[in-house]
C-alpha cells in the first residue's frame, strides 16, 4: 500500500500527463522520423481527447494513408486504417451508422485535400459531427518527398525539381467555404494553443476541421535547405504564422504569407447531419 | 392462420431494396447510376421508415467506403452500382475482403466498357467482380434470373456476407433490373436470415478480430467496447499490420480458403434436364431464361438437351458443372459479353467442346439463337 | 410457342404506354391469378420516339424469356410505332391501331381493329390521357385474356382517387366499343 501511494506521487510530480492510458504501448515506437512533428499533435490530441474527458470505447479514429494514418495504430480506440483518401468517407459510414460515437479522422495534407478532396468537402458541406485533423507539412512524406497541395509554391519536392509550379490550398479557407461547421488552424511549434484548439475541436458539434502546421525535416526540409528541424519550426511554424488575436491589429499587407492560427470559424447554430437524420426519422415515422 | 402474404408486381430493382430489407439491412450508402439507381432512390425512402439509413454519397468510392464504415458500426450495409461505378469502387472493396467486413455491393450490368450503353443488358462484369480489384481477392457473387429471386438472392448475399464475413455481389442486368414481375414476400422467419456472430470472449481486452481459432472470427462492431485496429495492410490476428512473411504468407491464403473450403455451402444451381442432357446450355442471368426457353424447344424437338443454372458464380460451379455435363457432347454458354463465363467452362471441362454465344449490342439473346445452336449438335 | 400470350404496346413517349404494361401485368398476374412478365424499352427510347412495353401472360407456371417473340396482340397509338413494332406479330394475331393516327397500315396474316381512340379520349372524356385506358378496355375485350374485373381493379388501384369515375368511363368505353369492332 505505502510502496503504491508513493508510486502514485511520484508519478504526479514526474508525469503531468498519463499519454500511457491512451496508447497502445505494444506497438511502439511508432515510425515517425527525429524532428517530425506528428508526435507533438498527437500529445496535443491525446491531452484535448482527456480534457473533453471522452471515453475511449466511444472514439473510433480514421485515417487513411500516410504518415499522419499511422496514428489510430498507436492509440487505444476503435482504429481504422483505411484507405488513402477515403477515411472521412469510411469515418461517414461509422458516424451516420452510430452516431453516439466520436469520430477523429487523423490525415494528411495530401490525404485530405488531393485524393480525398471530393470527401473532405462534402462532409464539410454535410456538417456531419467529426473532427478531422490535417497534419499539414507541405509534402508526401511516406512516398518520399512529393509535392503537394499545400506545398509552397516555387518549393522544392522529388516531383517539383525546378521549383513547385503550382499555387498552393489554403486548407482551412477550403473548409470555411465548403461548410464546415468549425475550423481552425494551429502548429506543432505551438502546442498549448494547439491543445485548446483541439479541445474546442472535439467539443464542437458539426464538422470541424483543424489544419495542423507541422514539419517534415526529412523529406520537405532537406530539400528546402532547412538546416534543422527546429530551424523549420522556427521558420514555418513560428515565424510563418500569426495569432488571430495579432492578426486583428494588423492590415493584409502586414499579414502577408503568413497563415492566421486560431479558430477562424465556430457557427453553432448550423444542423448536424445525424441529427437532422434523426429528425428526418421522427418525421417520416410519425407520418406513417 | 398466417395473415396472407403481399403479393406485388415490381421491377427486380424493386424486390432487390425489399429483399435487402428483409434481411435486415439497415444502411445504404451510394451514388445513382443507371441502371441500378431505382434500389437506392427506394431505400432513401424506406430506411428512414424503419430507423436504417440511407446516404448519397459525393461519389462512388465514398458509397462504397461508407458502407464499409456502416458494416463496422455494426449494421448489414448494401450499396448498388453498375459497371463504372464497379470500377471506381474496386480498391474498397478489395479493403472490404482483406479486412474481411461484410456488406453487399449489388451490380445491375450494363453495356461496357467505359461508358458504354447505360439502358442496355450486359453480363460483361463477371471477371471484374472476380479481379477487379488488385491482389488474390475472395470473391461471392451471386447471380439471380427471376424478379421474385433477386428478392430471395439477395436475402442470401446478406446471409453469405454475415457468414462468412466478406463483401458478396449480387449480379444481375438491366433486363431483370426493369422488368418486372409478381414477388410474394415472406413472412418474417420464412426464409433464414443469418445475423452477424457475437464474440465470446469474456474480457473485451482478449477480443482478437482476425482471432486464429476460427475460420471465420467473429466481428465485434466499433463502439461496444473492444477498440481494435482495422486496417487494409497485411495483419496479424490483433488486426495490426505485419511484415511478419508467415504471417503475411497465412493471412492471404486464410482469406481465400474460407471460401474455398465452403464452396459446397456458397453454391446454388438450377438443372433442368441435365441428367441425360448430350447437349448441355450454361447460362445465368437474364441469358438463363432465353435458355430455358430454347431448352424446352429442344426436348419438344427430339434433342436432349438441358441446362444448367448457376444461382452462383463465384466461386465458380466447377463441381456441378462437371457433374450436369457427364453426358454432354458439347456445352453452350450464352452471356452478353464476348467470352467471359466461357472461359471457366473451358477451364473446368478440359477435352469437351464449349461453345460460346456472345452478344454486345445491347440486346437479349434471343431463344431462337441459342435453339439454333443447340440444332447443330443434334 | 406454348403456354404464353404476349401482348406488346406501343406509341411514342409520354402515352401512357409502359403503365398500360404495368396495369395489364396486374390485372393477370395480381387479380386474375395468372402468371405476367412485363418488360419495357428503357432509356432514350422512352422519352419521346417510339415507345413500347411488353407483357407475356401465361395461366400457369413460370415465364422464362420475358421479351415477345411472337405477338397475339399489339396496340400501336402512332405510325412510326406501328412500323417499328409490328413485325413479331403472329399468325392471326391482333394488332389494334388509332385509326387517325396510323393510315399506313402493315399488311400480314393478322387482324386488324382500328379504332379512333386518342380523339374519343378528347371528344367524349375530355382527356387524352386516358388513351391508353381506353386502349386497355378495347385489348381486354378483343383478346379476352384477362376479365373485366380484373382489369378494372388493376387500372383503379393505379389511378389517383380523384381520378376513379374518369378510368371507369375511359375503360367502358374501350369494353363496349371492342365489342361493337368484333361485331362488324
Amino acid at each position: 500500500m505505502a510502496e503504491g501511494a508513493a508510486v502514485k506521487k511520484k508519478q504526479k510530480v514526474n508525469v503531468p500527463f498519463d499519454y500511457d492510458k491512451y496508447l497502445r504501448k505494444g506497438k511502439l515506437p511508432h515510425i515517425w522520423c527525429p524532428g517530425c512533428g506528428h508526435g507533438i499533435v498527437l500529445k496535443s490530441l491525446l491531452r484535448a481527447i482527456d480534457k473533453v474527458g471522452l471515453d475511449k470505447s466511444s472514439i473510433c479514429m480514421a485515417s487513411g494513408i500516410g504518415c499522419s494514418s499511422r496514428t489510430p495504430g498507436y492509440v487505444d480506440f476503435n482504429t481504422l486504417h483505411s484507405l488513402h483518401g477515403r477515411a472521412i468517407a469510411f469515418a461517414t459510414g461509422v458516424k451516420l451508422a452510430k452516431p453516439e460515437m466520436n469520430i477523429l479522422v487523423t490525415i494528411g495534407d495530401g490525404d485530405a485535400l488531393a485524393i480525398g478532396g471530393n470527401h473532405f468537402i462534402h462532409a464539410c458541406r454535410r456538417n456531419i459531427d467529426m473532427t478531422v485533423i490535417i497534419y499539414s507539412n507541405a509534402i508526401y512524406g511516406m512516398t518520399g518527398g512529393q509535392v503537394s497541395p499545400t506545398t509552397p509554391e516555387g518549393a522544392m519536392s522529388t516531383t517539383s525539381p525546378h521549383g513547385n509550379m503550382e499555387p498552393a490550398f489554403d486548407a482551412c479557407a477550403v473548409a470555411e467555404a465548403s461548410g464546415a461547421s468549425f475550423v481552425a488552424r494551429s502548429t506543432a511549434y505551438h502546442m498549448q494553443e494547439l491543445e485548446k484548439v483541439l479541445t474546442a475541436a472535439i467539443e464542437h458539434k458539426g464538422m470541424s476541421v483543424v489544419e495542423v502546421l507541422d514539419s517534415c525535416p526529412v523529406y520537405y526540409g532537406r530539400q528546402n535547405k532547412y538546416k534543422s528541424a527546429s530551424h523549420m519550426m522556427e521558420e514555418i511554424e513560428k515565424k510563418g504564422t500569426v495569432s488571430g488575436a495579432q492578426a486583428k491589429n494588423l492590415s493584409e499587407e502586414e499579414i502577408g504569407d503568413r497563415f492566421v492560427r486560431g479558430i477562424l470559424k465556430q457557427d453553432k447554430d448550423g444542423v448536424e447531419y445525424c441529427d437532422a437524420y434523426d429528425n428526418l426519422i421522427a418525421k417520416v415515422q410519425v407520418k406513417k | 392462420m398466417a395473415a396472407e402474404r403481399v403479393k406485388k408486381l415490381m421491377q427486380g430493382n424493386e424486390a432487390c431494396a425489399e429483399g435487402a430489407l428483409y434481411a435486415g439491412c439497415e444502411f445504404y450508402a451510394g451514388y445513382p447510376i443507371t441502371p441500378s439507381t431505382e434500389i437506392g432512390e427506394i431505400l432513401s425512402y424506406k430506411l428512414p421508415l424503419i430507423g436504417g439509413k440511407f446516404i448519397q454519397m459525393e461519389d462512388e468510392i465514398g458509397g462504397m467506403a461508407a458502407t464499409i464504415g456502416g458494416s463496422l458500426a455494426g449494421k448489414k450495409s448494401l450499396t448498388a452500382t453498375s459497371g463504372p461505378g464497379l470500377s471506381l469502387k474496386q480498391e474498397c472493396i478489395g479493403f472490404a475482403a482483406m479486412a474481411e467486413v461484410p456488406c453487399v455491393i449489388i451490380n445491375v450490368m450494363r453495356g461496357g466498357p467505359s461508358t458504354g450503353y447505360p439502358t442496355g443488358p450486359s453480363q460483361s462484369d463477371i471477371m471484374a467482380t472476380k479481379w477487379g480489384t488488385h491482389g488474390d481477392t475472395p470473391v461471392i457473387a451471386v447471380t439471380p434470373s427471376y424478379v421474385p429471386e433477386i428478392f430471395t438472392e439477395t436475402v442470401r448475399a446478406f446471409n453469405l456476407a454475415e457468414k462468412y464475413r466478406t463483401p458478396v455481389f449480387v449480379l444481375f442486368d438491366e433486363i431483370i433490373g426493369h422488368m418486372r414481375e409478381v414477388v410474394t414476400i415472406p413472412h418474417p422467419g420464412e426464409l433464414e436470415v443469418i445475423d452477424r456472430a457475437k464474440t465470446d470472449v469474456e474480457n473485451k481486452e482478449d477480443y482478437l478480430p482476425y482471432d486464429n481459432r476460427f475460420e471465420i472470427p467473429p466481428l465485434a462492431p466499433f463502439g461496444e467496447g473492444y477498440r481494435y485496429h482495422v486496417t487494409g495492410l497485411n495483419h496479424d490476428e490483433d488486426g495490426f499490420p505485419t511484415n511478419d512473411s508467415k504471417k503475411i504468407d497465412a493471412g492471404n491464403r486464410k482469406i481465400l480458403a474460407k471460401i474455398e473450403n465452403n464452396k459446397e455451402d456458397i453454391w446454388s444451381c438450377e438443372e433442368v434436364d441435365t441428367e441425360d442432357a448430350e447437349v448441355l446450355v450454361f447460362a445465368f442471368g437474364s441469358s438463363a431464361r432465353s435458355a430455358s426457353f430454347a431448352v424446352r424447344e429442344a426436348r419438344k424437338q427430339g434433342i436432349k438437351a438441358g441446362l444448367l443454372r448457376p444461382l452462383t458464380i463465384w466461386p465458380f460451379p466447377d463441381e456441378p458443372l462437371r457433374k450436369a455435363a457427364s453426358k454432354a457432347k458439347v456445352v453452350i454458354v450464352p452471356e452478353l459479353n464476348l467470352g467471359q463465363t466461357v472461359l471457366e467452362v473451358e477451364r473446368t471441362l478440359p477435352g469437351v467442346k464449349v461453345e460460346g454465344l456472345h452478344r454486345v449490342d445491347g440486346e437479349p439473346i434471343t431463344p431462337a439463337e441459342i435453339l439454333e445452336v443447340i440444332d447443330k449438335y443434334k | 410457342m406454348g403456354d404464353r400470350y404476349e401482348l406488346r404496346f406501343s406509341g411514342s413517349g409520354g402515352q401512357g404506354m409502359i403503365l398500360a404494361g404495368i396495369v395489364m401485368a396486374e390485372a393477370a398476374a395480381i387479380y386474375d391469378n395468372k402468371v405476367a412478365v412485363q418488360s419495357q424499352s428503357y432509356g432514350p427510347e422512352s422519352r419521346g420516339g417510339a415507345s413500347k412495353a411488353e407483357v407475356i401472360i401465361s395461366d400457369s407456371g413460370t415465364i422464362d424469356y420475358p421479351k415477345a417473340t411472337a405477338i397475339d396482340c399489339m396496340l400501336a397509338l402512332t405510325q412510326e410505332a406501328c412500323t417499328k413494332y409490328h413485325g413479331d406479330i403472329k399468325k392471326d394475331g391482333i394488332l389494334l391501331i388509332d385509326s387517325d393516327e396510323v393510315k399506313d397500315i402493315p399488311e400480314g396474316d393478322f387482324k386488324v381493329y382500328s379504332f379512333p381512340i386518342i380523339e374519343t379520349a378528347r371528344g367524349e372524356l375530355g382527356k387524352i390521357i386516358v388513351s391508353n385506358i381506353i386502349s386497355l378496355g378495347l385489348i381486354a375485350e378483343l383478346t379476352g385474356i384477362v376479365s373485366h374485373g380484373a382489369m378494372e381493379k388493376a387500372v383503379l388501384a393505379r389511378v389517383p382517387v380523384a381520378f376513379t369515375e374518369l378510368n371507369k368511363k375511359a375503360l367502358q368505353i374501350g369494353f363496349d366499343k371492342a365489342r361493337e369492332l368484333k361485331g362488324n
